[in-house]
């Protein structure tokens, strides 16, 4: 038991009388690799904002680690050791590198520092701040993000943006780490950059990642395990392998 | 904790550029200081410095919920005139005694009396500011404002329309020392707030509110909080301001003057308090001399230039044809080329020494052409001899 980071049990939310995702039963054990895929409109981003508090879920529970996070706000969920990415790139542009990693690292209980610490620059204030800088600069060395670290986020090229996302995401210091379609607008070549970078997170980190990808080749690639959703139902789960050679992914996917 | 140790903490990330607003707002409190202790200032450039004081103090503050929260807040002359007119209540009627015993003990309290009050306030408007965005908030803030106008119109308490009488107010030959020193100390708490994962926090919240949930940033938290130190700040300035006035009238504080703040904050830049600092003192420094200047019906053409000069810098700003000249005359080169001048004065000796050496070996930078150039030499047609046309057909034969 104590294996599993995240379980969901019969997840499901309607809109109205619309279900987007009904349901879902997702069991990701520590240090895997598992995949959400489906064709478009199956419901895989529902399933990722209801597990990050964006949605709360109309039926279901959520378990991580066995605590029970149904309907916790995000930053409470946060706050437990989720952190994610977006699928369209959402970082905070103005920013420098460094500055949104020093946003993801603000909530860590080992920078503890309150408002009014800050104002009038006690002690606390200047250690806290170092020790986030430093701890910064050594997340943005893993990810090769280090030389352009006084550079605002904006001007990053894609591929960077990416995984900038990535070190932010991790500097919130997770248990699970949720990647919302990270290949989306990559080359072959940098998707191939990507998902060394991926397995490099999960080994260097200990890091258990649930990752929704539309790239086959990314998923069969990496994934320890995949879950297959149409129409907001899961439809196949089990092993990579077995999964994409499953008749009825192969219809969801190309159709009768 | 011994000094030594903190000090040495502040060394680390110590940078001068950090400071250097506040060592020309000293460096200014200070020469007027002298010169007014010596007797050089009249009462009108008193009174200029008063004005460009309380305005930059008011302007820093609204640069923080519109620069750094990214919210547009139309009313933040109502947080001005709740800190004037409690501010001065309390100078006038419930002490006047202490008033003229003790002016800047009262002046102090005053000041917290008013912040406190205008930053309860501030923290009603944060509550909209949770569920609204952008033009709504607007409306909200606006509505704010002249209902707090029109609430002090109608108040006996307050003098009603005719105003409110202000009849013991600090000295007005030391009061723009008080205003500066205030300044200072506002400024310290929004750069301190600025620079600090607080401040990271609000930045991200203006930049990707969805992005800033999902980083564990509390997003209610830092609206309210932004909107109540901003009122705070604002208040504290309406109290500076009712001490320059005789009488404090609520019609001042209408959305005109919050619209000037908030031209004061965007001339400046969004998100930046330098630029905000230098916006405010201008714009006030104009709007004073164009109102001594032009009196009668010229007063007319007052809002004519003031409206002409914003559209200039606006299209200063922003116009692409424009580009060129911005770069070649904005502030940062200006100072670069300053920067550079400076240096060579001081290392000419060094260089005239070792001058044959560098063009010798080194090459010479201003020869070789600049990209503009380069692209120009490159665009040009290559105009090859009579002898050799490579794509003549004649020459060809083959493809034929």
């Amino acid at each position: 038991m104590s294996n599993i980071v995240l379980e969901t049990k019969d997840l499901g939310i309607s809109f109205g009388g619309l279900k987007a995702a009904q349901n879902v039963n997702l069991k990701i054990e520590k240090n895997q690799l598992y995949g959400l895929i489906g064709p478009n409109g199956a419901g895989k981003t529902t399933v990722f904002n209801m597990i990050t508090g964006v949605y709360k879920p109309t039926y279901g529970k959520i378990y991580l680690s066995g605590d029970d996070i149904t309907g916790l706000s995000q930053v409470e969920i946060n706050k437990r050791g989720i952190a994610r990415t977006f699928q369209n790139i959402r970082l905070f542009n103005n920013l420098s590198v460094i500055k949104n990693v020093m946003v993801g690292l603000a909530n860590r209980k080992e920078y503890k520092c309150n408002l009014a610490q800050s104002i009038f620059r006690t002690p606390t204030y200047y250690k806290a701040e170092n020790a986030m800088r430093e701890k910064a600069k050594e997340l943005l060395d893993v990810f090769g993000l280090l030389d352009d670290r006084n550079q605002s986020a904006s001007n990053l090229p894609y591929g960077k943006q990416r995984k900038l996302e990535i070190a932010r995401a991790l500097a919130t210091d997770p248990k699970l780490l949720l990647l919302d379609e990270p290949a989306a607008g990559m080359n072959p070549q940098e998707t191939e950059e990507l998902m060394e970078t991926i397995k490099f997170v999960r080994d260097r980190f200990d890091m258990t990642i649930l990752l929704i990808e539309h790239d086959m080749k990314l998923v069969g690639g990496i994934c320890d395990r995949l879950t297959v959703l149409n129409f907001g139902k899961e439809i196949c789960q089990g092993n990579t392998k077995d999964v994409l050679n499953n008749p009825e992914v192969v219809k969801a996917y190309l159709g009768d | 904790m011994n000094f030594k140790n903190y000090f040495s903490l502040i060394k680390k990330g110590f940078k001068v550029k950090n400071f250097i607003n506040y060592f020309v707002v000293i460096a200014v409190t200070l020469l007027f200081g002298v010169l007014s202790g010596i007797g050089g200032l009249n009462r009108s450039t008193l009174a200029l410095l008063e004005q460009i004081g309380y305005s930059v103090i008011a302007a820093v503050s609204l640069s923080l919920v519109v620069g750094f929260l990214g919210e547009l807040s139309l009313g933040h002359a109502a947080f001005m005139s709740l800190g004037a007119f409690f501010g001065s209540l309390f100078q006038n009627a419930v002490f006047p005694s202490l008033s003229s015993s003790a002016p800047l003990l009262s002046l102090v309290l005053a000041m917290i009396i008013g912040g406190t009050i205008a930053g309860v306030f501030g923290f009603i408007i944060g509550l909209p500011a949770l569920r609204l965005k952008g033009d709504y908030l607007a409306i909200v803030t606006l509505a704010f404002g002249e209902i707090i106008k029109i609430i002090f119109q109608n108040m006996d308490l307050f003098g009603g329309v005719m105003g409110f009488q202000n009849r013991y107010r600090y000295d007005i030959n030391s009061l723009f020392i008080v205003i500066f020193i205030v300044l200072l100390i506002s400024l310290a708490v929004i750069q301190n707030l600025i620079r600090s994962k607080h401040g990271r926090a609000v930045m991200a919240v203006r930049d990707n509110e969805i992005a800033a949930r999902s980083m564990g940033v509390n997003v209610s938290y830092y609206k309210i909080a932004v909107f109540v130190i901003s009122a705070v700040i604002a208040g504290v300035a309406g109290v500076l301001f009712a001490n320059t006035q005789s009488t404090i009238k609520s019609s001042k504080f209408d959305y005109n003057y919050s619209i000037n703040l908030l031209v004061m904050v965007v001339l400046g830049g969004m998100g930046n308090i330098n630029g905000t600092l230098i916006a405010s003192t201008v714009i006030t420094f104009i709007d004073v001399k164009l109102a001594t200047s032009l009196t009668g019906d010229l007063a007319v053409i007052k809002n004519i230039i003031y409206a002409l000069i914003l559209i200039l810098i606006v299209i200063y700003n922003n116009s692409p044809s424009l580009k060129k000249f911005r770069e070649k005359f904005n502030l940062t080169n200006a100072f670069n080329r300053l920067k550079k001048f400076i240096l060579d004065l001081f290392n000419k000796k060094k260089k005239s020494k070792n001058s044959s050496e560098d063009t010798e070996f080194g090459a010479d930078w201003s020869k070789i052409p600049t990209k503009i150039e380069m692209d120009a030499i490159l665009s040009t047609d290559l105009k090859p001899d009579d002898s050799y046309i490579p794509d003549s057909p004649d020459k060809g034969g083959k493809n034929e």
